[in-house]
């Protein structure tokens, strides 16, 4: 009885890490493809479509509405202090810091990741990857290396999309309704956030995201069991892991940043 | 066909990135000109810089002309050296004085500049000798402190 629970727990982890070493082994073979831009190019473009621009819509809308949000509980926050000048600030540094990268990954591993996860599940359980295979096409460099890629473009991209629109929504709310000054809302903004260390580190934060949470989809879709159970459970380990992943890596690299390497 | 509309969609899509990204750049974080190395240096030596830090806006009737480059401190007189970068078009007269303020009650503090009357303009690399340092909350509390006690 206790033999076999430890047994049962060696198992686990046995496998746990098994499965960690096939992701790794996976990416070491999407990395090493050789890129063929101009052949891979049209692949690349109907990814981006599929990934990035059906992805616009919901990261607009919630980039709206964080930003409003925002404006409207700091303005009365701030108001209490007599600082409501300062919302502007308040406003960029949490969107182009924060929320900027984090929300635009978890909406992404949302809205994208778990669609290439089934896709590419259901290419595996209907044998469509093998049947590449046995026409000596490589299911790498045709179906997962522009998917991959296709997720780290996209990502930064819908970053800095969903941050000015952020903002946008902020300046709406803050100067529009609540009646802050819109000069000293920009002027205040201006001064704080520097381009070097706020824009170029969240577009820093929104690669490495992208890289992780694209990663994470595509292996879970290879790594799929091939039934119906198991593409249901692949779909939602990308969610689960992949935001897990996003907010780990987001405290590691807030840290690094901050503490300036 | 279908492919060449879905490329204008993609490219689309990297254009408002672009767009975005120039949005950031200039409207957010004021990148006005992208070589960010035009001005020149001034020094101004302060008794105390307080809460002063580096990239702190430097103003000049209220409105910004550069920034704060660097703050060191003088090993020899014990005051503390403000490197200031003061954008190339701004020609100030000799007898300029700085004074450090706070941008209200908790905002940051940030050097004001008060041209002087002098014919000649300050040259690059000129230190700027009339300073006033910043005001410390604490030593003005312990002032008030120290005069009513006096007084009775």
């Amino acid at each position: 009885m206790s033999i076999s629970s430890v047994a049962k727990l060696g198992r686990s982890s046995v496998d746990k890490c098994a499965h960690l070493g096939r992701a790794l082994q996976f990416l070491v073979h999407l990395l090493s493809i050789k890129p063929r831009p101009l052949a891979n190019f049209k692949y690349l473009m109907e990814e981006m479509f599929a990934v990035g621009v059906q992805s616009l819509i919901i990261m607009v809308v919630s980039g709206l509405f964080v930003g409003m949000v925002i404006a409207l509980v700091g303005y009365t926050i701030l108001a209490k202090f007599g600082g409501a000048q300062q919302l502007g600030q308040l406003v960029a540094l949490s969107v182009l810091r924060e929320l900027g990268p984090v929300m635009t990954a978890l909406l992404f591993a949302g809205r994208a990741g778990s669609a290439l996860t089934a896709e590419i599940g259901l290419m595996k359980t209907t044998e469509q990857l093998a049947a590449m295979e046995m026409m000596a096409v490589d299911p790498y460099s045709r179906v997962f290396s522009p998917r991959f890629w296709a997720g780290v473009y996209s990502m930064p991209l819908l970053m800095l999309i969903f941050s000015s629109v952020a903002i946008f929504g902020g300046y709406l709310v803050g100067v529009r309704w609540l009646g802050v000054d819109a000069g000293s809302f920009w002027s205040n903004m201006q001064v704080a956030v520097s381009f070097r260390y706020d824009v170029c580190q969240s577009i820093i934060k929104s690669v490495v995201f992208g890289f992780v949470v694209t990663w994470i989809a595509v292996f879970q879709g290879v790594d799929s069991k091939p039934t119906a159970a198991g593409m249901a459970r692949a779909t939602t380990m990308t969610v689960v892991s992949s935001s897990l992943a996003v907010l780990a890596l987001d405290f590691i690299l807030t840290t690094m940043m901050i503490g300036g390497w | 066909m279908k492919s060449r509309t879905g490329d204008v969609v993609v490219g689309i899509f990297v254009i408002l990135g672009a767009l975005a990204f120039l949005f950031l750049a200039l409207k957010v974080s004021g990148l006005t000109s992208l070589s960010d190395n035009g001005g020149y240096l001034l020094k101004a030596n302060f008794n105390n810089v307080g809460d002063l830090k580096v990239r702190a806006p430097v103003t000049l009737a209220g409105v910004k002309v550069g920034n704060v480059e660097s703050i060191g401190l003088n090993a020899k007189t014990y005051q503390a050296t403000v490197t200031l970068k003061i954008m190339p078009n701004i020609k100030l007269p000799g007898g300029t004085t700085a004074s450090i303020f706070t941008e209200g009650l908790l905002g940051n503090n940030y050097i004001s500049l008060t041209p002087g009357y002098e014919e000649s303009n300050l040259k690059p690399g000129a230190l700027i000798t009339d300073t006033h340092s910043a005001i410390i909350l604490e030593n003005l509390i312990g002032q008030l402190i120290f005069n009513n006690s006096k007084k009775k």
